[in-house]
């Protein structure tokens, strides 16, 4: 939807068809696992509000599935038989949850990554399940976690890392997590992973690496996503960790990427290839690329990103910008773990690199410009 | 062109300060401030992508 109002904001005037497979007017995702998963909004407030601006005069084709792309025809095929001719394609096809092998027809057992996911989890969570069982302690498991404890219910979240988010924020921080959710209530079980989920059609129980049996009658399964590449299999892009793209996210000439399926080098962080699954990413990249379709891939700007996310868990709003890793030097510059009310800096080869803020929005967003202006790690402590 | 943040959807996610911190600021009690209400037209882009971006659709435009 971002590329489309982006083409009218750039003053293109042909025509814009929209192809997506869910049913519904395209929505806004983070409040799945937030606000409509608590309850607290229904779905008709987080419709886009480009979706249902007529002044773009999109034609939709909703419902439905791109199911092959022939390059040199340039022509797009749905799944309905139905050709579309394009000058340019945009392809944010995105990516879907993945689940645990032989449990997608089990009966109690919910991903969450889409409307239709929430509504089927919400009413499963309204229902009084006596135990909740939370695989993956990632941001989605968490958010999910802290919305079963505003419902006083009882859950269980497990995670193979020894520390929820280690991969992503290191040990240190990734640890004020695992003990936020131990003083919410949640059971948080870490370096196990789950061995099989049990019961005859429904879920009965969740038995672990280490053979302890949990009882469950709700099991809330989010251990990342994978993106949605099948249907360009031999069409001759290049595929792998999503659709390769180059710096200004051309995937070939006339086809731009954008979102949670675009890798592409990203020039802020020297090159490095990444694919980012964040929504505000997915609106700046999106925003980007159908600039770049309309300006040509000789003329097209290259798309130099600081990736950013935020989550919402109890009344703790985590902010991160930036691209840390595991091994990276980690400063805590404002606040301290122990208040959970802080700032972190992440830094690499004299870098910064990262920074994340627990309840300090203000500092993350100044941070984030400075990371895009390459700013050395010395320089972002003098700060403090 | 008048900016307008609706409070109760606001959750100073702090984008908009991002985009234009002549007119958006998060202080450090964590909420946002509106520095400029009236901000000149050269603004608008800016301010627009503000409200496009804003993850709670707090902020708006009015004419006025």
């Amino acid at each position: 939807m971002q590329a489309a109002e982006t083409f009218r904001h750039e003053g293109y005037t042909g025509r814009i068809i929209v192809v997506g497979d869910e049913a519904h007017t395209p929505y806004d995702r983070p409040p799945l696992s937030k606000q409509v998963l608590a309850g607290e909004w229904e779905p008709d407030r987080i419709v886009l509000p480009a979706a249902v601006d007529e002044m773009l005069s999109v034609e939709w084709r909703l419902g439905r599935r791109a199911s092959a792309l022939d390059l040199g025809r340039r022509t797009l095929t749905l799944d309905d038989g139905e050709e579309l001719d394009y000058d340019g394609l945009v392809i944010a096809t995105g990516a879907r949850a993945r689940t645990l092998p032989g449990t997608e027809s089990m009966a109690g057992v919910f991903a969450l990554r889409t409307l239709d996911d929430c509504l089927a989890l919400r009413a499963a969570l309204t229902a009084g399940p006596r135990h909740v069982v939370v695989v993956g302690a990632g941001f989605i498991g968490a958010e999910v976690a802290a919305t079963c404890r505003k419902h006083a219910l009882a859950v269980t979240m497990v995670e193979p890392l020894p520390v929820p988010l280690g991969r992503v924020l290191g040990n240190e921080i990734g640890q004020v997590f695992a003990d936020l959710h131990r003083d919410e209530g949640v059971d948080v079980r870490l370096g196990v992973g789950v061995d099989r989920i049990e019961g005859n059609g429904r879920v009965e129980r969740v038995v672990l690496a280490d053979g302890t049996s949990l009882d469950a009658d709700v099991v809330v399964v989010g251990i990342g996503v994978i993106p949605n590449t099948e249907w360009l299999e031999g069409s001759g892009l290049e595929l792998g960790n999503g659709v390769q793209c180059d710096e200004a996210c051309f995937a070939a000439a006339g086809v731009v990427a954008a979102g949670d399926i675009a890798a592409w080098p990203n020039p802020t962080f020297d090159g490095e290839v990444m694919r980012v699954e964040h929504w505000d990413h997915a609106f700046g990249q999106a925003a980007h690329a159908a600039r770049a379709l309309l300006a040509g891939r000789d003329e097209a700007e290259p798309f130099a990103a600081v990736p950013w996310f935020w989550s919402d868990q109890y009344d703790r709003k985590l902010q991160l910008a930036g691209r840390p890793r595991p091994d990276d030097e980690v400063r805590v510059v404002e606040g301290s773990l122990d208040e959970r009310r802080f700032v972190a800096l992440y830094g690499r080869a004299g870098r910064l690199v990262g920074v994340l803020g627990m309840n300090r929005p203000r500092h993350v967003m100044q941070l984030r410009s400075a990371i895009a202006e390459r700013i050395s790690f010395d320089d972002a402590l003098a700060q403090f | 062109m008048r900016v307008v943040c609706d409070f109760d959807l606001c959750e100073s996610n702090a984008i908009c300060m991002g985009i234009a911190p002549e007119v958006f600021e998060v202080r450090d009690d964590d909420f946002l401030y509106i520095l400029d209400e009236t901000p000149p037209e050269s603004m608008r882009e800016k301010i627009e992508e503000a409200v496009r971006r804003c993850p709670k659709q707090a902020l708006s435009i009015a004419e006025d």
